[in-house]
């Protein structure tokens, strides 16, 4: 039997009888990323585009009072504001993670990327504040504010972790299990957040400045492609995808 | 251990297969077995039937019946009882983020974790049974699943001594321990006002100053270890990062952990039945006067005012010290006690509000008032010098029996007297000429209050009338503002005494004096007379007679 079909017997019995899939899917994701070849046909492989818009009253971003932290404050010259609920200014929201959530063979393993994941913390902000990464995938965890942040993952399905970064330096960490989403937090500064969407496979992206998001390489299919916000919450759709298509869907949050 | 629970050849599998995917291959076997075999349950779990038995009996009713932290007490403590099914533990030999082994799981279910409501087993529970509890609680999560994670190798103190100290409290400030620990260690740092644990209650940052509260043992070992581990579920988090990122080293982690335990007395404070004021010549003039330095202090333990409604269960003050002294004329009382905040402080107003919100409930529905409130301290004394055995009740006197009060306050910054019948039925003195004074300092988490009254007034109706050489009932009390306490919401302390020394009395201050003095002048007389016998024979310059030498002679 191949590792392919057990890990797949796995995850389906444990699913049908346990109900712990997530645990289930955790292994496939921590298979040696050398081993794995990318398990789609690229040639046919479909591309899933969109944007997420925002109906409703802007909201109001407070000022975050850094006053207690100079260092901070003067990387911040006009003012540092929350970005709990940021709307472009075409309209569209920023830091939604969209993600494929069902619909995957389960049979497919992909291979974890090489290329790792960053979290700056520069000027007591999180860049980026929302964010997805493979399970397996490194996560690089930068201070370059030069003084004390420590860093918490605060997850319910993998293991926690609580880092002190007293000075500029970066410190390596991965997750285990998929998971939407896993807080990050500074204890130092209460008003850093971040999120991060753990998922087995690279069908992830964030909205940005223009709301808008891709995800490629996706075999032709069906899918339920969910998008996350902090505070807005989530929301699912049906997309179909043919052979080689381009798809664009539209997603309307409203506050 | 979950594999075992189960029941179902766990050590064939637990060895044969690995991860997540492994495991779900293991419960999917298990379920099946069990379903197919019922009698496999009941072959082996007697451990099981015990573990849980104990944990129904002693545990569940904090801790919950599933092992969430929700059991019917839970709601009036902080911090909350642990939640099991998070599998996320504060005291490790493991690293950060690793699941505790069953040691670690068994120290706490052995010695409790002293700041919080978690008691020690050791003494209720055999250790069969406490062994038998630990494994019930790991079944709450499916994380213990696996084997168990190593311990990480600690190795040995490199000591150090003062050194260590000195450099260790460079490095306290250079990593910043002083953002939550406050620079003097007493939980007062900028963002301690902030802080939450991981199911968002919140939580103080540890007053480094009362080691003997330390969760996982105030040891220096103990201290290092929870630097290297963290303490999971909190803010507190490992410096193991520091050390593998080439910033600092193990020894720079040794050094911190001396400099903290260096904070704390060298043995925890026995508390005190009697609070001794020697008699001396001359008063303190404030709390920071030089001379309280040389006075003995007692250790007053407070709790939680858990009888009158609304009670209270998480107070700030875990204890008062007490120094007193007087002169024969007045008495002087010095009560030193952490506090991290200055109340009423507008920094603290986000804990408040959070601590009001979380033990809200049909007991202390008050909590939820979010109105800033002063720190305060009583001192309670009964109303005469008792002849026998006799007192009023401890808690602010009763309708029947009355008791005399000092009561200070942070805001207006000022002392009162007062006779109470009840804590709901205070009734302030007049001020008279020989009035109560008071004089108050804070230092970085630490409210210094210094009381002087004479020992008599000319009210002697309403105000005790101190003698010396007399046990006199005393009890003391203290109030957080910034922890939402006001009213019956406080720290109280029960009856203990105070002694005043006598005067003239033997071992009491003045006739050693007299005799040092007494003392000094012979020997003065006796090297001038010297000094001019010398003089007289015409050797003056080549004196034999070196006055130090003579006065140590003497």
């Amino acid at each position: 039997m191949s590792a392919w079909k057990l890990v797949a017997l796995g995850t389906i019995s444990a699913l049908a009888l346990t109900g712990c899939g997530g645990g289930g899917e955790a292994g496939s994701g921590g298979t040696p990323a050398a081993a794995v070849a990318f398990p789609v046909d690229t040639t046919t492989a479909a591309t899933i585009t969109g944007t997420v818009r925002f109906a409703g009253t802007r909201p109001t971003l407070a000022r975050i009072d850094m006053s207690e932290e100079a260092t901070c404050a003067g990387k911040h010259p006009n003012g540092a504001f929350s970005e709990v609920a940021v709307v472009n200014s075409n309209g569209t929201l920023a830091n939604v993670f969209v993600y494929v959530k069902e619909g995957l063979d389960a049979g497919l393993t992909f291979p974890v990327p090489r290329e790792a994941v960053t979290i700056n913390q520069d000027g007591c902000i999180y860049h980026p504040r929302v964010f997805g990464i493979q399970v397996g995938q490194t996560l690089n965890i930068q201070n370059s504010d030069g003084l004390l942040h420590n860093i918490k993952a605060v997850p319910t399905a993998n293991r926690p972790f609580n880092i002190s970064q007293p000075t500029n330096m970066t410190t390596s960490r991965t997750f285990t299990t998929p998971e939407i989403m896993v807080p990050l937090e500074c204890n130092v500064h209460s008003w850093m957040n971040a999120f991060v969407g753990v998922t087995t496979h690279p069908y992830h992206a964030t909205t940005g400045a223009d709301g808008s998001f891709t995800i490629r390489r996706l075999p032709p299919g069906t899918y339920t492609l969910e998008i996350w916000h902090e505070r807005f919450g989530v929301q699912t759709q049906q997309v179909t995808v043919g052979a080689s298509e381009s798809k664009t869907v539209a997603f309307t949050v409203r506050g | 251990m979950s594999t075992e629970r189960r029941a179902v050849g766990s050590g064939q599998w637990a060895v044969g297969v690995r991860g997540a995917t492994a495991y779900c291959l293991l419960a999917t076997a298990a379920f099946a077995l069990v379903a197919l075999r019922p009698s496999a349950q009941t072959q082996q779990p007697a451990a099981d039937d015990r573990g849980r038995a104990v944990y129904v009996k002693w545990c569940a009713g904090c801790h919950g019946d599933q092992g969430r932290g929700d059991g019917p007490a839970a709601r009036h403590l902080l911090p909350r009882p642990r939640d099991f099914t998070r599998a996320v533990y504060q005291i490790r030999t493991t690293a950060n983020g690793e699941l505790p082994r069953g040691a670690d799981l068994r120290r706490v279910v052995d010695d409790g974790m002293p700041g919080t409501s978690m008691p020690g087993w050791r003494a209720t529970l055999s250790g069969q049974d406490r062994e038998a509890v630990v494994r019930y609680v790991r079944s709450f999560s499916t994380a213990f699943a696996g084997t168990e994670p190593a311990a990480l190798d600690f190795g040995g103190d490199p000591g150090g001594a003062q050194a260590a100290i000195d450099s260790g409290r460079a490095l306290y400030r250079g990593i910043e321990c002083w953002k939550c620990h406050g620079d003097a260690g007493r939980g007062d740092g900028p963002s301690a006002p902030r802080l939450e644990d991981d199911w968002n209650f919140p939580i103080r940052a540890a007053n480094l100053t009362e080691n003997w509260l330390f969760n996982g043992g105030g040891d220096v070992q103990d201290i290092y270890r929870r630097l290297l581990t963290g303490l999971d579920g909190t803010p507190m988090p490992s410096f193991t990062s520091t050390v593998e990122g080439g910033q600092y080293t193990f020894a720079d982690l040794w050094r911190i952990a001396h400099y903290v335990r260096s904070l704390s007395p060298e043995d925890p404070p026995r508390p005190a039945d009697v609070v001794r004021a020697a008699l001396v010549a001359a008063l303190p003039a404030a709390p920071d006067d030089s001379a309280w330095a040389a006075v003995d202090r007692f250790w007053v333990p407070l709790a939680g005012q858990v009888i009158v409604r609304p009670r209270w269960f998480a107070p700030t003050v875990s204890g008062v010290w007490v120094q007193a002294v007087h002169d024969g004329g007045s008495l002087v009382l010095r009560v030193s006690w952490t506090d991290p905040s200055e109340s009423p402080d507008s920094t603290w107003n986000p804990w408040r509000s959070r601590v009001a919100t979380h033990m809200a409930h049909d007991d202390s529905a008050a909590a939820a008032d979010p109105a800033p409130r002063p720190d305060r301290v009583v001192v309670q004394f009964p109303m005469r010098v008792p002849t026998g055995m006799d007192r009023p009740y401890f808690l602010a006197g009763s309708p029947d029996e009355a008791v005399y009060l000092w009561q200070w306050e942070s805001a207006p910054r000022a002392a009162v007297e007062a006779t109470a019948r009840g804590l709901d039925a205070v009734s302030p003195l007049a001020a008279a000429s020989d009035s109560l004074r008071a004089a108050a300092v804070y230092d970085r988490g630490e409210w210094r209050v210094q009381f002087t009254r004479s020992l008599t007034t000319a009210d002697s109706t309403d105000r005790l009338q101190f003698a010396t050489g007399r046990a006199i009932p005393m009890a003391l009390f203290a109030w957080d503002g910034s922890n939402g306490e006001a009213g019956t919401r406080g720290a109280v302390g029960s009856w203990i005494s105070i002694y005043l020394a006598e005067p003239g009395g033997a071992g009491t201050f003045v006739w050693p004096l007299v005799m040092t003095l007494a003392t000094a002048g012979l020997v003065l007389v006796v090297i001038r007379r010297a000094q001019h016998a010398a003089r007289a024979a015409g050797t003056a310059g080549q004196s034999t007679i070196r006055t130090p030498d003579t006065a140590e002679a003497v």
